[in-house]
């Protein structure tokens, strides 16, 4: 983009009003917690043993959460954008269904179809697979929230692809594992990435579906979040100095992710 | 202006209303209580109202949040708490104008889903790892009180969730998710026929106790000292309190 053209797609001025207070909304209140800060015993806070152990939970939970959305997920995503069905659009919002469910709600799918009573508690007794109270359940409820995150940002990718790059490379005698593999994906890139990302976050940030479906054990099932809920009920810095090591973590994952991913856009 | 005009005029007809009423002091109350005794206390309430006529009016919430609201000035003429440490922080705080008095307890119990599937028989059972005991974190008070009585017993209970309430705690169990769980006596009674309990020995030794009190600043102190005296002593209102699982104060 030249100069000229990036001065006259500029929006007006006057959006700036509007668009400052939006980032209020979101900064103030962020802000606001910042002041009730303990900074004497910040160190001392965020070292325990139990905000330690929820950190590293958080951490790897979230990490294979993401990983299991990627290799779900990118599949899934290139099915809903490349069927042509009647019952497609019913279909999709199925799928995104955890975007809108309140999260206690998904908790509580889960546990009806994961729990030992659930659904699925006979077969998984039989393969020997426990999933109530282990750590896998934080990770089956993390997917189950973040998965809508990752499967939007792949679609919209795979469908914004110019479909004649592709068919010549048809053409040209490419098989279709071979096009997905060294075209589409490589395409793609940007929009896997910040759907993993977004995914990622939303992961770490995951509460509900953990609280109602996982269990609360430190180390084993209790997050971040869950830590901090807990802490607030009488260690209300505790709570606060937790939570700012959450927004941290988050704001370094993301500013990480799309550094990298919105170069390619702007050349 | 118009707000200001509008508000007189009520408070012309609250005087009116009030002086038609003739000697009585004041027909109306507010008792501050503890959430868990908001069933009980809605039904007493009704009980103290045809007795005496006075109306009642409750705001329940968490001991601790209306001990801190009273601190702030919200008007109220009676307190009744679900542990006597918020009650010494309300006297301590002068906002109580009479030594408060222990109206009920409520002690700890294991519940087990219907048909007892893990055989729980005692505390001491819920230190084997294949029953999967759920209990609440050492954060909240059902937690503090599940720590001095497994300490008390010498029992190390290994539990596979800690909840921030007991509430979750009894859900867990109700399900059928957990083999066991530690909740309150009332908390039990609500589960009804989804749960079994198995009594704690020495559980009775330590209960949680509910004390209830004047208020300093009370409006009507009369009328509120006649609540405090119907919760203490009147026979349905202990009733009321013994069929949603609490017992009398043996003190």
């Amino acid at each position: 983009m030249n100069s000229a053209t990036r001065r006259l797609t500029r929006p007006p001025t006057w959006i700036l009003i509007p668009g400052l207070l939006g980032a209020a909304v979101v900064l103030l209140p962020v802000t606001g917690m910042m002041t009730r800060l303990n900074w004497a015993q910040l160190p001392e806070l965020l070292t325990s043993a139990s905000s330690l152990a929820a950190l590293r939970l958080s951490l790897w939970t979230a990490s294979a959460a993401t990983v299991l959305c990627l290799i779900l997920g990118v599949p899934l995503a290139l099915m809903l954008a490349h069927a042509r069905f009647r019952g497609l659009p019913v279909v999709r919002s199925l799928v995104l269904l955890p975007l809108v469910l309140p999260p206690v709600v998904g908790g509580l799918a889960l546990l009806y179809t994961f729990g030992s009573q659930g659904m699925l508690s006979g077969a998984l007794e039989f393969f020997g697979i426990r999933v109530a109270y282990t750590s896998l359940a934080v990770v089956l409820a993390m997917t189950f929230v973040s998965m809508p995150f990752l499967v939007i940002s792949v679609e919209t990718a795979v469908r914004g692809l110019d479909p004649e790059i592709l068919e010549a490379a048809t053409v040209d005698g490419a098989t279709r594992t071979g096009i997905l593999r060294y075209m589409v994906l490589p395409l793609i890139t940007p929009g896997l990435v910040s759907g993993a990302v977004l995914a990622f976050a939303r992961s770490l940030g995951e509460f509900g579906a953990t609280l109602a479906f996982a269990g609360n054990q430190q180390g084993v099932t209790r997050t971040l979040p869950l830590e901090i809920y807990l802490q607030r009920e009488t260690d209300p810095d505790a709570a606060v100095a937790l939570s700012l090591l959450l927004i941290g973590v988050a704001i370094i994952v993301i500013s990480a992710a799309y550094s990298r991913s919105s170069r390619p856009a702007e050349r | 202006m118009k707000r200001s005009f509008a508000l007189g005029a009520i408070g012309a007809l609250t005087l009116t209303a009030c002086g038609g009423n003739g000697e009585e002091e004041a027909d109306s109350i507010i008792v501050f209580a503890a959430a868990s005794l908001n069933e009980v206390f809605e039904e007493i309430g009704e009980l103290y109202t045809e007795e005496t006529g006075a109306q009642v009016s409750f705001t329940f919430a968490g001991s601790s949040g209306l001990v801190e609201q009273l601190e702030n000035g919200a008007p109220a003429d009676v307190l009744a708490t679900a542990d006597e440490t918020n009650m010494n922080n309300a006297v301590e705080g002068g906002l109580v104008a009479a030594d408060p008095e222990l109206f009920a307890e409520n002690y700890l119990v294991i519940v087990t889903p219907a048909g007892n599937p893990a055989d729980v028989a005692s505390l001491e059972d819920l230190e084997d790892d294949a029953v999967e005991t759920v209990i609440c974190a050492v954060q909240v008070p059902c937690g503090a009180a599940t720590q001095r009585i497994s300490e008390a017993a010498g029992v190390a209970i290994t539990p596979v969730s800690e909840e921030t309430s007991v509430t979750d705690v009894l859900g867990r169990v109700r399900n059928g998710e957990a083999d066991a769980g530690l909740v309150y006596a009332t908390d039990a009674l609500q589960g009804g026929d989804e749960v079994e309990t198995v009594e704690i020995a020495g559980a009775e030794e330590d209960p949680n106790l509910y004390p209830i009190a004047l208020l300093e600043n009370a409006d009507a102190p009369e009328a509120g000292q006649e609540f405090v005296d119907f919760v203490l002593t009147d026979e349905l209102a202990q009733n009321i309190l013994s069929e949603a699982g609490f017992t009398r104060p043996q003190g």
